[in-house]
């Protein structure tokens, strides 16, 4: 507990000192990145202890706060989501060190450090804090610190709209919070977690759970403000905010199902709902995207769809008295919290240097980039997969739990869970192919190929530091694929606590996953080697003959130009086509016209559906509503004083009238 | 959980290439033609690894690591597959390695098409991710149907557990299944009527137009791990509809192999007396064979 708190001391330490010293850029830099890395580094050992058997630790300092305490603790819960918290933010403090370089004129990066270290701290606090009070604290700090980081660039209307839309999201999740924890603490009196009671109306509760901490976590139809705000913050703040920012909403989603007992059977069933409407609806916008970090930022709403199709089939599991389901689902969703931090956030940093060294984002204006930086390449790669569940790496770890667990559901349960672990099954499956079609697409549009656009031509490979966060995601990404049984042994405390079933069941259920998961390493191995091999037969064959280069195969036409490459919108429109209902696809196109056209073009657009059919009418007529009372503001204080003096005299008048 | 015969994987290492060489007579006789050798796509093969390379100017490293990486996934997932004898290696929820080692074969396949920069092959790859993408939901919902009936959720031992007796009891589900998975075999090997693997350089394409500038060592990798691929769907589809468990390891053995050549046989005639479907016409037979298994699931969860 020392530990942790010594952390967030450096963090919030190193934030202050890198807004102290921001006239210099070099020194507001080293004390922001040293900060959060020495921060992030010691507070990855008591979560780390805690993971591996140590007791759970606690504090609780009194506090001058009506309802509030200094009430800080580390069980399972926290320590596992304080792991990727530490070690994602570390990792993308040490490439934004370089990251940041591109925007020394004119931008203080003192304060961007200071915001940077203050969200780390405060995603920090949310999971270990464990009163009410120090918790919304935490909370909106956590909100404040990233709307400032996401609103970095705000000379450009674009960044700043975004931020707004951020705001009002995040706070409309907020109020929800505050309903929750007052009706949590009702019972007793106190705000303190380990007091909380669902006394009556859990249906309720889990509800105002969803939208709160599900507009945190970007379900649908609560995650609008995503594909705005993950874009537009600078990149190693995207790969934090992606990777673990938003799963704070699943931690509090999760602790929350901890107070709240058993849920009614349509709890699971609106996770599952939400899971694949996430899920597929995710995914397909990434899809329809040609901005690169809006591609991804999509993607998170798709990964999150398949963390709670996992939460879903552990309720139902739990619901049907099915230990199996019940640790499978939530094993499976929750090691795809981590799993996710680790290629989102490599993605993100990926495209972050595609950003840095193009200039560009636009996937219609990239292309053959693996020649000129070939590390990132490679990284990016290995996140694309990873993100496509690919064996051996370790997405297919996470959906290899979850599969099993639907599949042990249709195979041996009552119709009752079988059902959902069917809608389950064919979901993923789509959301599957559908990952694949977006990320051969990510992948082969910016790093394979002819450069499509002059950005290319000035393209220059990652720096150090920028490539050893991404390799060491990379890294991650691998040997978790490769060593999942141990892995997914180690998730056994944390599921113990979730589930609350006897660590001895824990522990049974999980050796019927990770039996098969160590065939998968087997079969991993052997495809290794098998791909060595085949590498060494084929290079030894081709050593003795002769090896051309050429062109590629024009098919007679005699100038292929990097124009007539398919591009990112060519190569998704058969499922866009496809899923034309879903998305709403817009296609703008000037045709050639006479007998000797000159200039043609051809565009889609695809914009977020629940933005423009849902929030774009409710918001528009509340503020035309509200913009009647626009009188009342007209600026001058004489008369607002004069509102306040009348406010007063009412209240007066009515506290009189009380007898 | 434990390993099992060699056999399956075996037959299938050796026997892959006689599949096409089967649907090539069987099309060329309905044809009224001679037709290839049986043992054509062998010598095709040895040829092929017999020569040079021609690489694209534009291409990386990620063109020449595409086919082996998408061999060794194939070959390891053939590994999984029981044919007569349950398969080398065998465990709960080995089918989703199955499937999944598939994607990772597609995923390699896909991007070294896009690293040549072609249109052709954009287009190639573009249309293979539309239509896989249909086709695992029907895959997966299929092998979910078998679990349902057998309890069971390894290949090895699901698909021996559909005995002459499962059939006779839940003959209507099963029979959806099997159409289901003939639709997704079609359809994943590229065969008519959703590809026709007969032509070139023509934009109705898709399996074919992937591979354009591959050459050489490189292609015979494909060709080969395309050849056990429609093998491995192949004895999917035969380990379902062709339930002979007599106990004699001959017999067992044997019916099954037979049955892979008749499956050949019969593709041949589906390709002879059918023409491709229009493009746009494929994803309604690959959602078809979703809703197949769908049904067939309801009939088997009551």
């Amino acid at each position: 507990m020392l530990l942790l708190l010594l952390a967030l001391g450096f963090l919030v330490g190193g934030g202050v000192a890198a807004l102290l010293t921001q006239a210099s850029p070099r020194w507001s830099t080293l004390l922001g990145v040293g900060g959060a890395v020495a921060g992030c580094g010691l507070g990855l050992i008591p979560a780390a202890g805690i993971l591996l058997g140590q007791p759970v630790r606690s504090l609780r300092v009194a506090w001058d706060v009506p309802y509030g305490a200094f009430f800080v603790q580390i069980d399972a819960l926290s320590a596992f989501f304080l792991l990727p918290i530490f070690g994602l933010s570390a990792l993308a403090a040490i490439y934004g060190a370089e990251y940041m370089r591109a925007y020394r004129d004119g931008k203080s990066a003192g304060v961007s450090w200071f915001f940077f270290d203050l969200l780390v701290a405060s995603m920090a606090m949310v999971v270990v804090a464990r009163n009410a009070v120090l918790f919304l604290v935490a909370w909106e700090v956590m909100a404040l610190a990233s709307f400032f980081l996401v609103t970095f660039q705000d000379e450009e209307e674009s960044v700043r709209s975004a931020g707004w839309t951020y705001l009002v999201a995040t706070h409309l999740g907020s109020a929800c919070l505050l309903a929750l924890f007052i009706l949590l603490g009702r019972g007793t009196g106190s705000l303190d977690f380990d007091r909380f009671t669902a006394s009556s109306g859990v249906g309720l509760l889990f509800i105002l759970a969803m939208v709160g901490f599900g507009s945190k976590a970007g379900f649908m139809p609560f995650h609008v403000w995503l594909p705005e705000a993950h874009p537009a913050a600078p990149s190693h703040v995207s790969a934090v905010m992606s990777g673990v920012m938003i799963k704070t909403g699943i931690y509090g989603l999760v602790r929350t199902l901890t107070f709240l007992g058993p849920l009614p059977a349509w709890a699971g069933w609106l996770l599952i709902g939400v899971g694949v409407t996430s899920g597929v609806l995710g995914v397909l916008f990434a899809l329809a995207q040609h901005d690169l970090k809006r591609l991804l930022a999509y993607s998170s709403v798709e990964n999150m769809g398949i963390i709670a199709l996992g939460l879903g089939l552990g309720l139902i599991g739990l619901r049907v008295g099915s230990t199996s389901l019940a640790v499978l689902g939530f094993a499976g969703g929750l090691l795809h919290v981590f799993n996710h931090a680790l290629f989102k956030g490599l993605l993100f940093l990926g495209a972050g240097s595609v950003l840095h060294a193009t200039g560009t984002r636009d996937l219609e204006e990239l292309g053959g980039l693996l020649k000129r930086m070939p590390w990132t390449g490679l990284t990016f790669l290995t996140g694309a997969m990873a993100i496509s569940g690919l064996p051996p790496l370790n997405g297919f770890v996470s959906e290899f739990l979850l599969y099993l667990g639907a599949f042990g559901a249709v195979a041996s349960l009552a119709s009752g869970a079988a059902v959902p672990a069917l809608v389950v099954i064919a979901g993923l499956a789509l959301i599957g192919g559908l990952a694949l079609a977006c990320f051969t697409k990510a992948f082969g549009v910016v790093f394979l190929g002819a450069p499509r656009g002059r950005h290319t031509a000035r393209a220059h490979a990652a720096g150090p530091l920028m490539r050893i966060s991404m390799q060491t995601l990379a890294a991650g990404c691998l040997l978790i694929g490769m060593f999942a049984p141990m892995v997914v042994r180690a998730l056994a405390p944390l599921l113990e606590q979730v589930t609350r079933l006897p660590p001895d069941r824990v522990r049974l259920e999980l050796t019927h996953a990770t039996g098969p998961l160590g065939w998968v390493t087997v079969c991993a191995l052997g495809l290794i080697a098998l791909a060595t091999v085949l590498t060494a037969l084929r290079r030894g064959a081709l050593s003795r003959r002769s090896v051309d280069l050429a062109t590629t195969w024009d098919c007679g036409y005699g100038q292929p130009g990097p124009r007539m490459q398919y591009t990112a919108s060519s190569f998704a429109q058969p499922l866009t086509d496809l899923f034309r209902p879903l998305l709403g696809t817009r296609p703008t196109a000037s045709l050639p016209q006479g007998l000797f056209p000159r200039a043609a073009s051809f565009s889609t657009d695809t914009p977020d559906l629940y933005r423009e059919r849902l929030y774009r009418p409710i918001f528009g007529g509340i503020a035309r509503t509200l913009s009647a009372f626009r009188w009342l503001q007209h600026g001058r204080v004489q008369l607002y004083v004069l509102y306040i003096g009348l406010t007063l005299l009412v209240l007066l008048v009515w506290k009189l009238g009380e007898p | 959980m434990s390993g099992g015969s060699i056999l399956p994987l075996l037959l299938a290492l050796g026997l892959a290439p006689l599949l096409l060489g089967v649907i090539n007579r069987t099309k060329a006789a309905v044809a009224g033609r001679v037709g290839p050798p049986l043992l054509q796509p062998y010598h095709d093969l040895r040829k092929l690894m017999a020569k040079g390379a021609v690489y694209s100017r534009t291409t990386s490293w990620v063109f020449r690591a595409g086919p082996v990486i998408g061999l060794a996934a194939v070959v390891v997932a053939a590994a999984l597959v029981p044919l007569g004898a349950p398969a080398l290696v065998a465990f709960p929820g080995d089918l989703l390695l199955f499937v999944y080692l598939l994607a990772l074969a597609r995923f390699s396949t896909v991007i070294a098409a896009l690293d040549t920069g072609s249109s052709f092959e954009g287009m190639g790859a573009s249309r293979e991710v539309t239509f896989s993408t249909l086709a695992e939901p029907a895959l997966l919902l299929a092998l979910a149907a078998i679990a349902r009936k057998t309890g069971s959720l390894s290949l090895s031992t699901m698909l021996p557990h559909v005995t002459v007796g499962v059939w006779a009891q839940a003959a209507p589900p099963l029979a959806l299944v099997a159409l289901a998975l003939l639709v997704v075999f079609l359809a994943e090997n590229g065969r008519i009527p959703v590809d026709d693997p007969a032509t070139h350089l023509e934009l109705t394409m898709i399996h074919e137009v992937m591979v354009l500038d591959h050459g050489g060592p490189d292609l015979a990798c494909i060709l080969y791990g395309s050849a056990l691929k429609l093998w491995l769907f192949g004895a999917l589809l035969i380990g379902l509809a062709l339930p002979v468990h007599s106990g004699h390891r001959w017999l067992d053995a044997g019916a099954p192999a037979l049955g892979m050549l008749l499956l050949a046989v019969l593709t041949g005639l589906v390709e002879s007396s059918m023409a491709r479907l229009r493009l746009l016409s494929v994803p309604r037979l690959l959602v078809g064979a979703g809703v197949l298994s769908v049904l067939a699931l309801l009939l088997v969860l009551r």
